[in-house]
C-alpha cells in the first residue's frame, strides 16, 4: 500500500508553508546584519531547518506506506524512551527490567500494531508490562526507591511506547467508504498537532502577554494558546477532504487534538521542571529532544484513535 | 589497504554507530576546543565502554591520533579482544601488575606522546563500582606529567554510562550520555605528587558536578 493522492496534496501545501517560513527566517536574519546575532532569530532558523528534515523523514515513511509508518514510530518511541528513562529514578537492579522495556516490550507492542491485534495492543503495556516489569525488578532484591523506580519506568513506557504506538494504530481502523486511506488519519493528526504547536509559538511570540502557567512553562501564554488552538482547528476543518469527517466534525476533532496537545506539552513541562532540565535531549537542533517535539502528539493520539474508532470505524 | 586494517576501520565505524544508537552521545567542550593538539585526556572510569565513548565523540581527524591507555591483562586475553584493543583502537597496552611487567607503563605512554599521539587515560586505575563519584587517583598521571610537562592534561567527565552498562552486565540499556571536556591543566613548578593528584582529582570532580546543575 502506498500513500493516497490526498497525501501528495497535503505535502505540497506543507512544502509551500516551509518555503515561506524559510524566506521569513532568512529575511529576519539578513535584516539583522552580518555582525549581530539574536538568540530568538537563531533559534527560529534552527527550528525551520529542523522542520525540513522532519517533514522529509515523515513523508518518506508515509510514502513507504504501512511498514514505513510502523517502523518510523517504533524508532521515535525508542528515541523518546531513551530520553525519558535517562531522567527517571533507577538503580543497577533495574537493568533487566529496563532492557526488557527496550528490547521486548517496545518491539512487541509495534509488532501487535503491525498484525492489527487490537485486543492485545490495547492492554499489553497497561496490564502485562505493568505487572511483569516490577516482578523482574523485585527479583534483584533492591528495595530502595522501589515504588518510584517501577512507577517511573512504567510511565515512560506508557507515554513513549503505548501512547506513541496509537499513531500508526490509526492505520488499523476500518472505516466504511475510507478503505485504503486510513494512513491519512496520521497525516491529519500530525498536521493539526504540529500546526497547533507552531501556531501557538507564532501567536505567543507576536502577541503573548498573559502567562497561563508561569511555574510550568514561561513561554505558554493565553494569547498563544487561544490563537494557536483556534487557527489549528480551522486548519483541521480545512483538511476535511482528506478525512472521513464532515467539515464541522473535522473542526471539532482538530480542536480536541490541539487542546490535548497543549496539555501534553504542559504535563511534560512539569516533568522537566521536576527533573531540573530545560529540554529532553539535544538531537533536534532548535527544538531540543524528540520528546520536546512529540509531547503533544502522544497526548492526543490515543484519544483521537478511540474517538474515531468509536464513532466511525466498524469493529 | 591490507585486510587487517580495512576490517579494523569497518569495525571502528560499527562500534561508533552502535555507541551513538545506544547513547546518542554528545560532547560538550567546556574549556578546551576540539583541535588536534597533543593532549592527555584523563577521565572517570565506570564502564568498559568509557574510552569507546570518549573516542567516538572526537572529530575523525583527532580520533586517528588518539590512543586509549588500557590494561593488557584484560585486552590480550582473547583473540577478538586483542583485535579490538590493538587494531581498532590502537591502544597503548600496559601491564597493571608491577611483578610481571617487563616494560614501564609510563615509558610506553611517553613514547606514544613523542610519536605524536594523544592519550585517553583513566587515573583511577580501575572501574569505579562504589557510590563515590570518583576514586582516588593512582600516581601514573603524576609521573607522566613529570616526564612530559608540556603536554595538555584535559579532564573528561563521562556521564551516565554506568547506568547504560553497569559492571557485570552483558547488554547495554539505551540512555543518553554526555562527555564533558574541561580546561587543560599542567604540573606546576615544585608541585609534589599528592598536591598534583589532589588538584587534578578535584578538577575532574568539579567538571562532573558542573554538568548536574546546568
Amino acid at each position: 500500500m502506498s500513500a493516497p493522492m490526498e497525501f501528495v496534496f497535503l505535502l505540497a501545501g506543507v512544502l509551500c508553508v516551509l518555503i515561506v517560513a524559510s524566506m521569513v527566517a532568512f529575511t529576519l536574519k539578513s535584516r539583522l546584519g552580518p555582525d549581530k546575532t539574536d538568540p530568538v532569530i537563531e533559534n527560529l532558523v534552527a527550528r525551520v531547518n529542523a522542520w525540513w528534515a522532519m517533514v522529509a523523514l515523515l513523508s518518506f515513511a508515509m510514502l513507504a506506506g504501512r511498514a514505513g509508518a510502523v517502523i518510523l514510530f517504533a524508532l521515535l518511541s525508542f528515541a523518546a524512551m531513551r530520553e525519558f528513562l535517562t531522567l527517571t529514578a533507577k538503580s543497577r537492579a533495574d537493568h533487566y527490567a529496563l532492557a526488557a522495556a527496550f528490547y521486548v516490550v517496545l518491539p512487541f507492542q509495534y509488532y501487535l500494531i503491525w498484525i492489527d491485534w487490537y485486543g492485545l495492543y490495547s492492554i499489553f503495556i497497561p496490564v502485562y508490562a505493568f505487572l511483569f516489569l516490577p516482578i523482574i525488578a523485585a527479583l534483584r532484591g533492591e528495595t530502595e526507591n522501589f515504588l518510584t523506580r517501577v512507577s517511573e519506568t512504567q510511565w515512560g513506557l506508557m507515554i513513549c511506547v503505548f501512547a506513541g504506538s496509537h499513531v500508526p494504530a490509526l492505520m488499523d481502523l476500518n472505516i466504511p467508504g475510507y478503505e485504503g486511506k486510513s494512513i491519512l488519519l496520521i497525516a491529519f493528526l500530525v498536521a493539526v498537532v504540529q500546526g497547533s504547536d507552531v501556531l501557538q509559538y507564532v501567536f505567543g511570540k507576536l502577541m503573548g502577554r498573559h502567562k497561563i502557567a508561569p511555574v510550568l512553562s514561561p513561554s505558554k501564554t493565553w494569547e498563544g494558546f487561544l490563537g494557536g488552538v483556534l487557527t489549528a482547528s480551522l486548519l483541521g476543518a480545512g483538511l476535511w477532504w482528506m478525512t472521513p469527517f464532515t467539515m464541522w466534525q473535522a473542526f471539532l476533532m482538530a480542536l480536541m487534538i490541539a487542546v490535548m496537545g497543549f496539555f501534553g506539552g504542559l504535563v511534560m513541562s512539569a516533568i522537566k521542571r521536576d527533573k531540573g532540565v530545560k529540554d529532553w535531549g539535544h538531537l533536534i537542533a532548535g527544538h531540543g529532544g524528540f520528546i520536546d517535539r512529540l509531547d503533544s502528539v502522544v497526548f492526543s493520539a490515543p484519544i483521537f484513535f478511540h474517538v474515531v474508532r468509536y464513532f466511525w470505524a466498524v469493529t | 589497504m591490507p585486510f587487517k586494517s580495512w576490517s579494523a576501520a569497518v569495525t571502528a565505524e560499527m562500534i561508533i554507530l552502535f555507541a551513538r544508537v545506544v547513547t546518542a552521545v554528545r560532547a560538550i567542550w567546556d574549556g578546551v576546543e576540539p583541535v588536534a593538539k597533543k593532549r592527555v585526556y584523563f577521565a572517570n572510569h565506570t564502564s568498559n565502554g568509557d574510552f569507546v565513548l570518549v573516542w567516538s565523540v572526537l572529530p575523525p581527524h583527532m580520533r586517528r591520533r588518539t590512543r586509549p591507555v588500557a590494561a593488557g591483562d584484560y585486552w590480550l586475553t582473547s583473540r577478538p579482544k586483542s583485535f579490538v584493543g590493538r587494531e581498532v583502537f590502537n591502544a597503548v597496552l600496559i601491564d597493571r601488575n608491577p611483578d610481571t611487567r617487563t616494560e614501564d607503563p609510563i615509558a610506553l605512554m611517553a613514547e606514544a606522546l613523542d610519536a605524536g599521539s594523544s592519550l585517553i587515560l583513566f587515573p583511577e586505575g580501575t572501574r569505579n563500582t562504589t557510590d563515590a563519584p570518583l576514586l582516588p587517583f593512582k600516581s601514573g598521571l603524576f609521573h607522566l606529567a613529570t616526564q612530559r610537562p608540556d603536554v595538555d592534561l584535559v579532564p573528561v567527565w563521562i556521564e551516565n554510562l554506568s547506568s547504560v552498562m553497569p559492571k557485570g552486565e552483558v547488554f547495554p540499556v539505551p540512555l543518553l550520555c554526555t562527555i564533558r571536556f574541561g580546561a587543560a591543566m599542567w604540573l606546576q613548578d615544585g608541585e609534589d605528587k599528592d598536591a598534583f593528584l589532589a588538584r587534578t582529582h578535584a578538577a575532574l570532580l568539579e567538571l562532573g558536578e558542573s554538568g548536574e546543575t546546568g
